[in-house]
């Protein structure tokens, strides 16, 4: 596909937002990189970097042009693709109403090569089955993805282990990768739409440099992989492994606290809440995001199935890297790292099953 | 005695009484914040006078009428000999009967007393301690009588004040989840403080309820709706040690609004016996 | 993932804290199913619960029994002749009758398993020759809580059904077995290598009366088991009622238990 290169992203910007996107891309608040909405590459984060351990993340600025010198931020796509709430149905008297949310147009502006593989994801478990999921279609359709190839992964980053990156080849709109001295970015179009908001702009073709420059920057990130998980056999084994004594281990420092799930980009599991309004009897279904760690979720007759630390953490654990493939064909993780970088506690993913095998 | 929590609650109040549902508030050992909640409710508040009848509501009325009542809502500790009569006067006299706030539901700030001796503390407060007539120790209400639904908070939070009166009218269970202030965090969108920050929070620990609204602000969460369902407090005061809490900081953050909160109190125990610093060393 | 919605048509009280009702749409047709699967019932304000479908009446609708536990089935048993409830489905696998032609039939039920069980043996007594000897097995905590006693006594006297009930806890009155339904076994005729059984009860009764079929010789690809867990969507998504690689809803609530087997044995999963 050719590549071309782009010397600033203020016209990408002000041609997304020109044809009624609302443009998200990275912000450096509070200490974290977060994905908010943008009006101008003047608000990326010219100079971040992260440090990113188990269960500490650091931000600092240094000189330079680089606005994508960080990796995965707290934020992935989901948020935007599976909002935390979201209203299902109203009911009044015999009456029942579906609500559909419109869906924002987003273009999400330095989303990571973990991440679009986490939407392959979320799109096999919304779209793929039995039971497609419109109100995820109307979302995920109306996304146009602009993806940055990282460049300096993570402490915590594993996606060579899971065959999700550095350098995204697939799910994406356009790709970015950044270039340093001068600053610029080698871009490629990724789908027909991405041909046309390329087409928009007045680019110049890259030359060999430009792209033996962006293959160097991929092939350095793939070297740096802060972790690495033994992907071998693991949908037999892990689930074959559910009397070690490892489980009660990492109980013993788990907190149940549900962060992983929570900022895991592929966890997609929910509960609904029901309520009646005080004022008018009006009945309300509301769907919001749950997580596996909770009591509640195994809740069967009064009692939880998964009652112990270590059965909600095996369940976890065991779903996302194992029992995924046998529902949905694919793992459950991308490799991202945020589980073990957001964990507070620090529990690595990786590090438990290095032990448990 | 335990609480009754769930399935019991779940009976329509409305469905088993003649005409409107009557509500009665009433004080134990209390700050009053939690009653204020229900006058804060404003708007919503003619809402619920619509649907109930607030039958007695000594800080919204001086005309209390007559029990009894289809759901009292109880706020504050039992700490007195009085008070162990009263309440099992408000128990008889209630056909539902939900503690409010920290309290009500775990003794409250008044129970640092249980950690000492409070003929002591009478003894240097009082002039003539003689004339107090004082419990040794602050209980929640759940200690002293049956109850139907604990809900949690220092002080309660409006939204779940009503969302629990609307279940009672609705005769369904209210959505007070159990789970840890993390979830509502993350659901808010804050990032973790203890991992970008490194603020000591005891969201990990800490029951839901309150909306994170610590975190929301770059500060650590002070426990303020007591133990969640399964805390792991002993994992957590690791970390916060690494974070740098000393053990006098540690046992401090734990005695609090929910100090004798059964995990809490555990907590700071340990924390204070330095087992767990032993331990991890 | 919205309820359509359905009108009470009937209400019977089953027993003190159970209540069969039976559904049909308010407006379009009420869709067929299969005996096994289940719908989500939605009792408006207060939540959604997975009920099987116990039977079908013409034109359309649909049989379901509940048993007052909790906040939702409580709801639902307390609802009216002509009040509205929201319903999806139905959901999930269903009974592989078909497979059960030409051999004996066990059909063993613990307490409110009956409820899913009730189409198959109404199969049964309406195509006797297709297949061999059948036996209906139920166990109860106490004879209060034995549900459609009155279809147990017409499918034993009228169609000839062997059906032995159990009792934990018997009253005065009760003159049958008491103890496990397992031991009902050995009081029922089946050739065990040409036997297909349905079984549904909680996890525990599934898993005993199993294992004692399949020791006497049944084929566990041919000893059916409905599996119960925590059920928000009933369409794989909400993920609560993974059953470790198994969404019960999709995958279940019916599989056979040479798949079970090695799933219920592992504690918490």
């Amino acid at each position: 596909m050719a590549a071309f290169v782009l010397d600033s992203l203020e016209p990408l910007i002000a041609e997304l937002r020109s044809r009624g996107f609302a443009v998200v891309g990275p912000v450096a608040r509070g200490g974290v990189i977060r994905m908010e909405e943008i009006s101008s590459a003047a608000d990326l984060p010219r100079g971040a970097r992260d440090e990113q351990t188990p269960g500490r993340y650091r931000l600092s600025t240094h000189d330079g042009d680089l606005m994508f010198d960080y990796a995965a931020s707290p934020d992935s796509a989901k948020r935007f693709t599976q909002p935390p709430r979201q209203t299902l149905i109203r009911m009044r008297r015999g009456d029942i109403e579906e609500v559909e949310d419109e869906a924002p147009r987003l273009a999400l502006l330095g989303i990571r090569p973990c991440d679009l593989a986490a939407l392959a994801v979320q799109d096999r478990v919304f779209l793929g089955g039995r039971h497609p999921d419109p109100a995820y279609r109307r979302r995920r359709e109306a996304l146009f993805l602009v993806t940055v190839n990282c460049a300096v992964p993570g402490g915590t980053c594993f996606c060579v282990s899971m065959g999700t990156g550095p350098k995204a080849t697939k799910g994406f709109d356009l790709a970015l990768t950044e270039l340093a001295d001068p600053h610029r970015f080698v871009v490629e179009a990724g789908s027909e739409k991405g041909v046309d908001v390329l087409g928009a702009l007045s680019q110049a073709a890259a030359c060999d440099d430009d792209l033996a420059a962006a293959e160097e920057v991929s092939r350095i990130a793939a070297e740096h992989m802060g972790r690495q998980v033994d992907t071998e056999g693991i949908q037999q084994w892990l689930p074959q492994a559910h009397d070690s004594p490892r489980w009660s281990d990492v109980a013993s420092r788990c907190l149940s606290c549900t962060n992983c799930t929570m900022v895991c980009p592929t966890c997609f599991c929910t509960t609904m809440e029901d309520s009646t309004s005080l004022s008018d009897g009006t009945a309300e279904r509301v769907e919001r995001w749950d997580s596996c760690f909770t009591l509640d979720f195994s809740e069967l007759n009064g009692s939880p199935v998964r009652g112990s630390g270590e059965g909600r953490y095996r369940q976890w654990l065991t779903h996302k890297f194992a029992t995924w493939y046998d529902q949905f064909g694919m793992s459950g993780c991308v490799g991202c790292g945020r589980c073990i970088t957001w964990c507070p506690v620090g529990i690595d993913v990786t590090e438990e099953l290095a032990n448990l095998r | 005695m335990g609480t009754r929590k769930g399935t019991a609650v779940t009976r329509s109040v409305r469905k088993r009484t003649e005409g409107v549902p009557r509500l009665a508030v009433w004080k134990f050992a209390s700050c009053d914040g939690c009653q204020l909640t229900l006058l804060d409710c404003e708007d919503e508040l003619l809402s619920v006078a619509a649907e109930v009848e607030i039958a007695y509501f000594l800080e919204a009325s001086s005309a209390p009428g007559p029990g009894p009542y289809d759901l009292s809502l109880v706020e504050g500790s039992i700490t007195t000999p009085e008070d162990l009569e009263r309440i099992q006067h408000v128990r008889r006299v209630s056909k539902h009967l939900v503690t409010i706030g920290a309290c009500a539901t775990a003794g409250g700030i008044q129970a640092l007393r249980d950690f000492g001796d409070v003929r002591e503390f009478a003894a240097v407060v009082y002039a003539r301690p003689g004339y107090i007539a004082t419990l040794d120790r602050s209980t929640p209400i759940s200690a002293n009588v049956p109850v139907d639904f604990e809900l949690r908070g220092c002080p309660i939070d409006k939204r779940q004040l009503l969302e629990v009166i609307s279940a009672f009218l609705a005769g369904r269970r209210p959505v007070v989840p159990a789970h840890s202030v993390c979830v509502e965090c993350k659901a808010r969108g804050n990032a973790c403080v203890m991992v970008a920050h490194g603020t000591p929070c005891l969201g990990p620990v800490t029951q839901a309820g309150c909306g994170a609204l610590c975190p929301a602000f770059d500060r650590g969460c002070y426990g303020c709706f007591g133990p969640m369902e399964s805390p792991n407090a002993r994992a957590l005061n690791k970390q916060l040690r690494a974070l740098g809490m000393s053990t006098p900081e540690l046992v401090r953050v734990y005695r609090t609004f929910n100090a004798t909160a059964e995990p809490f109190r555990q907590a700071s125990e340990s924390a204070e016996n330095s087992r767990e610093a032993d331990d991890d060393a | 993932m919205t309820p359509a919605p359905y009108r009470i048509r009937s209400r019977r009280p089953d027993r003190a804290d159970t209540v069969t009702l039976t559904l049909e749409p308010v407006d379009g047709a009420c869709p067929s199913f299969v005996p096994g699967q289940f719908t989500m019932l939605y009792a408006p304000g207060v939540g959604e619960i997975p009920i099987s479908i116990s039977g079908w009446f013409r034109p359309g609708g649909y049989v379901q029994t509940i048993r007052a536990v909790g906040a939702v089935s409580r709801a639902l048993c307390h609802k009216r002749r002509g009040d509205v409830i929201g319903l999806r489905g139905p959901y999930g696998t269903g009974w592989d009758l078909s497979a059960a032609a030409g051999l004996d039939v066990v059909v063993a039920a613990g307490g409110l398993g009956l409820a899913p069980l009730r189409p198959v043996v109404r199969e049964l007594t309406a195509h006797p020759s297709l297949y061999g000897r059948a036996s209906v097995i139920v166990g109860a905590r106490t004879p209060a809580t034995v549900i459609y006693p009155q279809d147990l006594a017409r499918w034993h006297d009228g169609h000839g059904i062997d059906v032995q009930v159990t009792v934990d806890h018997p009253d005065q009155a009760w003159t049958g077995p008491v103890g496990l339904v397992t031991h009902l076994l050995d009081r029922i005729v089946f050739e065990p290598r040409r036997t297909f059984a349905f079984v549904c009860g909680p996890d525990a009764m599934i898993k005993a009366t199993a294992v004692e079929l399949v020791r006497r010789g049944v084929d566990p690809r041919r000893t059916a088991v409905l599996l119960e867990r925590n059920m928000k969507c009933g369409i794989g998504r909400c993920g609560h009622c993974q059953l470790g690689p198994l969404f019960v809803c999709l995958d279940g609530p019916v599989v056979t238990y040479d798949v079970a087997a090695p799933l219920l044995a592992v504690r918490e999963l």
